[in-house]
């Protein structure tokens, strides 16, 4: 019971635990920066090789620190607001898109628990008895940056890009929700780190729910707006989609918060179906706390390159749907499989719980 | 005063600010966007009633799908300040004279309530999911089976309209 009250705990305990998470807080959302920031070039590398080319080679050595050239470019082009455009909503939009990418970052763990000047440190900012439910709330609303913006810019191309954002995210939505419950039925926990502990004891999800991953990885695609679900950017069709107006670092927030989204929702998918920071065929209570926590962490962060390669791998790969389809795939493929899935799941636990 | 009485002044004053905000703003966008400023304070509130669960799925149903669809046909349907047709005298007063009436019964029942046993903070656990659930299946089980068949159905009537063309 004194875990479910944790939320409510945090707001009277000591100094020390508020300096810890915040240095947590400031550590996690840095390293989800810089690795959506190399996200961009690896992005670019990788297109480069499937397209026979070179890619990026001129800053610096193997042309690392053109992710650095790119953020300065950024910086330092001219801001333009158009003119009949809502002021306050125009900056709001890629604000909110940027913080409700890095919102996610708090319930999921990183790691198992480090020791720093004889303390145990939980390397996961808050272990809320809800956490998936916080992960698939702040991602439903990740769309509001998309459609606030759009609307302000007062253009009909960036208003179809965020139309067209607003309704594929809530049609996937829904099959991402009903796969995820499935997911809740074997797990019995919303529990992040419970079900991390589960899948270290066991087998990892990804052996009980692989129609329920499948769903899942699709519809983190179209919540991501990847190719081939990027539609409310498609570039031949609507200029820009929802970021035509935009330029500067506003720009950059926007592509920016679909790096870190990419990113969330690797992790999110590797802790969920792939065992999070479990390392197999490592038992990590033979290694000294902080060893483990560091086998935990880089197993996680192997995982994570590994979806973020086959996100960039898709995007170069296949080529955009038309619209219709992905309402069809969404709505007529992805639901009934989802629920059929769910359904299957419920029988199964049913007869060999009897 | 502790933490938890400044943190429900806080969103107490959040919520009332904001739903004034969203009746007397003139474009349907920003009250759009007031209400599900609104909704995030009642979760806040939820929270403090350590009824999370609770909290996460109204802004997951609410802020998340349909305040989604509320903004999606507003934006749609280009509503502006400009485009509204100015309201005439008449309806501006019938307008106060019901909301005035509503606010005096709903004040009236208030003052009649007499002393209820006042909501606890941080303490008990009907918010929490493992209990909602078990109160659900076992002593609201009909209800709530009769509320997922409407839904089932709402589903069904969706997918016969997508079908039609």
């Amino acid at each position: 019971m004194a875990d479910l009250k944790k939320p409510i705990m945090l707001l009277v305990v000591d100094l020390a635990l508020i300096v810890e998470k915040l240095v947590l807080i400031v550590v996690v959302v840095m390293a989800s920066l810089v690795i959506a920031m190399y996200a961009t070039f690896a992005e670019r590398k990788v297109a480069a090789i499937l397209q026979d080319r070179r890619g990026p080679n001129r800053a610096g050595p193997f042309g690392l620190l053109q992710p650095l050239a790119d953020g300065l470019k950024l910086f330092f082009k001219e801001e333009i607001i158009p003119t009949f455009s809502s002021k306050f909503l125009f900056i709001m939009g890629p604000a909110l898109a940027m913080l409700t990418a890095v919102m996610t970052s708090a319930v999921i763990p990183w790691g198992d628990k480090v020791q720093f000047f004889g303390r145990d440190i939980s390397l996961q900012i808050a272990d809320i008895n809800i956490g998936i439910l916080y992960v698939f709330g702040v991602v439903s609303l990740g769309v509001y940056g998309i459609m606030i913006g759009s609307w302000a810019s007062n253009n009909k191309f960036s208003l179809i890009g965020g139309l067209r954002a607003a309704s594929q995210i809530i049609s996937y939505e829904l099959a991402m929700g009903i796969s995820l419950i499935a997911l809740l039925m074997v797990t019995g926990s919303l529990s992040l780190k419970e079900m991390v502990l589960q899948q270290q004891a066991g087998y990892w999800n990804i052996v009980y729910q692989p129609l329920g991953f499948l769903i899942f990885l699709i519809c983190a695609f179209a919540e991501c707006n990847r190719t081939p679900f990027d539609l409310p950017e498609a570039e031949n069709e609507l200029i820009g989609g929802y970021h035509t107006e935009y330029s500067s670092m506003k720009l950059g927030f926007f592509l920016f918060a679909e790096y870190i989204n990419m990113f969330i929702n690797s992790v999110i998918m590797a802790t969920l179906f792939f065992g999070g920071y479990d390392c197999p065929f490592v038992n990590e209570a033979n290694f000294s706390p902080n060893i483990a926590a560091l086998i935990g962490v880089a197993a996680l962060m192997i995982k994570v390159v590994c979806f973020l390669f086959f996100f960039m791998w898709v995007r170069w790969t296949i080529p955009r749907f038309r619209y219709d389809q992905l309402m069809h795939l969404g709505w007529r493929i992805l639901i009934p499989l989802a629920l059929f899935n769910m359904l299957a799941t419920g029988g199964v636990i049913l007869y060999f719980n009897k | 005063m502790s933490i938890t009485t400044l943190a429900f002044i806080l969103l107490s004053v959040m919520a009332i600010g904001s739903a004034v905000m969203m009746i007397i703003s003139k474009s349907p966008v920003h009250s759009v966007l007031w209400l599900i400023v609104v909704f995030f304070a009642i979760s806040g509130h939820y929270v403090l009633l350590n009824a999370q669960f609770l909290a996460i799925v109204n802004i997951i149903v609410y802020a998340g799908a349909i305040m989604v669809l509320f903004l999606f046909v507003v934006m749609l349907m280009n509503l502006n300040a400009e485009t509204e047709p100015i309201k005439n005298y008449r309806l501006q007063l019938i307008g106060i004279v019901s909301g005035g009436s509503l606010l005096l019964v709903l004040l009236s029942a208030l003052m009649r309530a007499g002393q209820q046993q006042l909501v606890e903070m941080k303490v008990g656990d009907a918010g929490l999911i493992n209990v909602l659930g078990k109160t659900l299946f076992t002593n609201y089980v009909l209800p709530f089976e009769i509320s997922s068949v409407l839904f089932l159905s709402a589903m069904i009537g969706a997918v016969v309209i997508g079908k039609k063309d």
